[in-house]
């Protein structure tokens, strides 16, 4: 059984489609990557899979319940970490858990507690309001706030956004956990670097939909070939390299300051610039192909 | 799983109480030095100069007992307004709640009945207040609690319901200019309604905060028969309004 169903599934806010014919699976114990730029539909799928919007059409089963009938079952054993931070502030560490060890009808609650401040690494502060705690911390407990009733499935939307390095490296030491533990995660992201170290599949999103899935191996082998050549040059001479490489039958995208010329293994002599900077081949390199938009 | 599940009503207003936990000494000090401050100038200072009597009772008694309305909409139906719409806009706190196992249903009525109990605690602080400046204890007073309660129950419900409609915070003032003033002023709590046009005591019936100040004075100074209405009208108050913010949040917080 899937963890997560959902198929031909709309949601349209006024003329905006927002999800468009929506098909996804996700399979028990795999995390999968939702990528996709702003307004791909990400945070409105993940929105439709916790009830807090209702599709206009379409079928959608999480964990084996229909939703939006049997959402609240489907919660139950459902963990959400959203994107933004709605944390208690001026609660301590341990009351924000406690309370929604309670939400989510903890037998036993001191020891998810315990359990929830370990994974977060915050025993030594449970007793401190939130709002003395860093943002690294913060996070951590948003995760382990998430995690408090052993979820089956855990959605986690965007958990790195805006996040330094440092602190990125922490919330991927914790999702690595999970999903050594064998629990299935979504993870909707628009950080390439963070689908392609966590998920087994990418799922690429665009205008609502999917629009590539596989892993990220895959996607880039039939997308984007092996290498990808850089060149940083001033504009006139990269649209010069531009339209040779067109005219050679290679594609070329934007690469901020750069050009990228993907698959340039199967470049003819000439064709890439001595001066371009080869590198093998990346999910970014297939996202924008495919979507036409940088990702960050 | 059930409609209004205790465990989940349970499990929102657990944190509720973490966070009151954080701010009750303020809400404990304005409780009981706002109905001070109103008794020293109204009921010693008009009291004393100009009216020294209403009603057949002595002027501090009449506010006094009036004022546990004015303590019960302004620690119910501002809190719930305020409350609501920072939750949801700014914290938001109910994209977290709703995530969890609780409907809009549960999450409404744990709002609900956490601002209804505190209110109902807090809006008696006036009456012991008074019974300092000189209002016998009577055992009738016992059921003040309870009066309270359904009000803030209502006005709870009332509050939710504006926030789950307005589009910014500023358009609250038109709540409180066009509606919680004017029931409060024309609630009996300084003046007898009887001296206001027809049309206003009319309209005062209509009024639940004048219901409550009926029935916090007859808790005060003797039952009359039509105090069982006055609840039951407090009561329908109650549901009318619990109705309609649920309605107006889940057409908020569900897309």
């Amino acid at each position: 059984m899937a963890a997560i169903e959902l198929k031909a599934v709309v949601k349209t806010y006024g003329q905006i489609r927002a999800v468009d014919g929506l098909d996804l699976d996700v399979p028990e114990g795999i995390c999968l990557g939702l990528l996709g730029p702003n307004g791909a539909g990400k945070s409105t799928t993940m929105r439709l899979l916790t009830g807090q919007a209702i599709a206009d059409s379409g079928e959608l089963s999480v964990l084996g319940f229909e939703l939006p009938g049997e959402s609240k079952e489907a919660r139950a054993e459902m963990g959400v970490v959203p994107q933004l931070d709605n944390l208690d502030i001026d609660v301590t560490v341990e009351d924000n858990l406690r309370v929604f060890a309670r939400l989510y009808r903890v037998d036993d609650v001191a020891a998810a507690v315990d359990r929830a401040l370990a994974i977060s690494r915050l025993q030594d502060r449970r007793r401190d309001a939130v709002d003395e705690l860093s943002g690294g911390m913060r996070r951590r407990l948003l995760l382990a706030r998430g995690l408090i009733h052993r979820p089956r499935l855990v959605l986690l939307d965007e958990p790195t956004v805006g996040l330094d390095p440092q602190i990125r490296t922490q919330v991927w030491d914790l999702v690595a956990d999970l999903r050594a533990e064998g629990t299935t995660i979504l993870m909707s992201t628009h950080y390439i670097e963070e689908a392609e170290r966590l998920a087994d599949e990418v799922a690429l999103m665009a205008e609502g939909k999917v629009i590539a899935r596989g892993t990220p191996a895959k996607l880039i082998s039939e997308h984007a070939g092996e290498l990808t050549a850089e060149l940083y040059a001033p504009p006139e001479r990269r649209a010069q390299v531009r339209a040779e490489a067109e005219s050679a039958g290679l594609t070329v995208r934007p690469a901020g300051p750069a050009i990228a010329i993907v698959g340039s293994e199967r470049a003819s002599n000439g064709v890439v610039p001595e001066d371009a900077v080869v590198r093998p081949a990346s999910l970014e390199d297939v996202f924008v192909l495919l979507t036409g938009e940088e990702l960050e | 799983m059930r409609r209004l599940e205790p465990a989940a009503i349970a499990g929102v207003m657990t944190r509720e109480v973490a966070n009151f936990r954080t701010f009750w000494m303020s809400t404990a000090f304005s409780s009981v030095m706002e109905p001070t401050v109103y008794l020293l100038a109204f009921g010693l200072g008009l009291g004393a100069t100009v009216v020294s009597q209403v009603d057949g009772l002595d002027y501090v008694e009449f506010v006094g007992t009036g004022m546990v309305a004015t303590a019960v909409i302004f620690s119910s139906a501002l809190p719930a307004m305020f409350g609501t719409f920072v939750k949801h806009r700014f914290q938001n706190t109910y994209d977290a709640i709703l995530a969890a196992p609780v409907d809009v249903e549960e999450l409404v009525t744990a709002e609900m009945l956490w601002i209804g109990l505190r209110a109902g605690f807090f809006g008696c602080f006036p009456l012991l207040v008074t019974m300092l400046f000189g209002l016998d204890p009577a055992w009738g007073m016992l059921l003040v609690p309870l009066f309270c309660i359904v009000t803030a129950l209502g006005f709870a419900g009332f509050g939710i319901a504006v926030a789950g409609s307005v589009a910014k915070i500023d358009q609250f003032n038109y709540v409180t200019t066009l509606v919680i003033t004017p029931m409060f002023l024309v609630a009996g709590t300084f003046f007898p309604i009887d001296g206001l046009p027809e049309w206003a005591q009319v309209a005062a019936q209509f009024n639940p905060l004048y219901q409550l100040v009926e029935l916090v004075r007859h808790a005060s100074f003797g039952f009359e028969a039509t105090d069982l209405l006055r609840l039951a009208s407090l009561v329908l108050f109650s549901l009318a309004m619990w109705r309609l913010a649920i309605s107006r949040l889940t057409k908020r917080l569900i897309d």
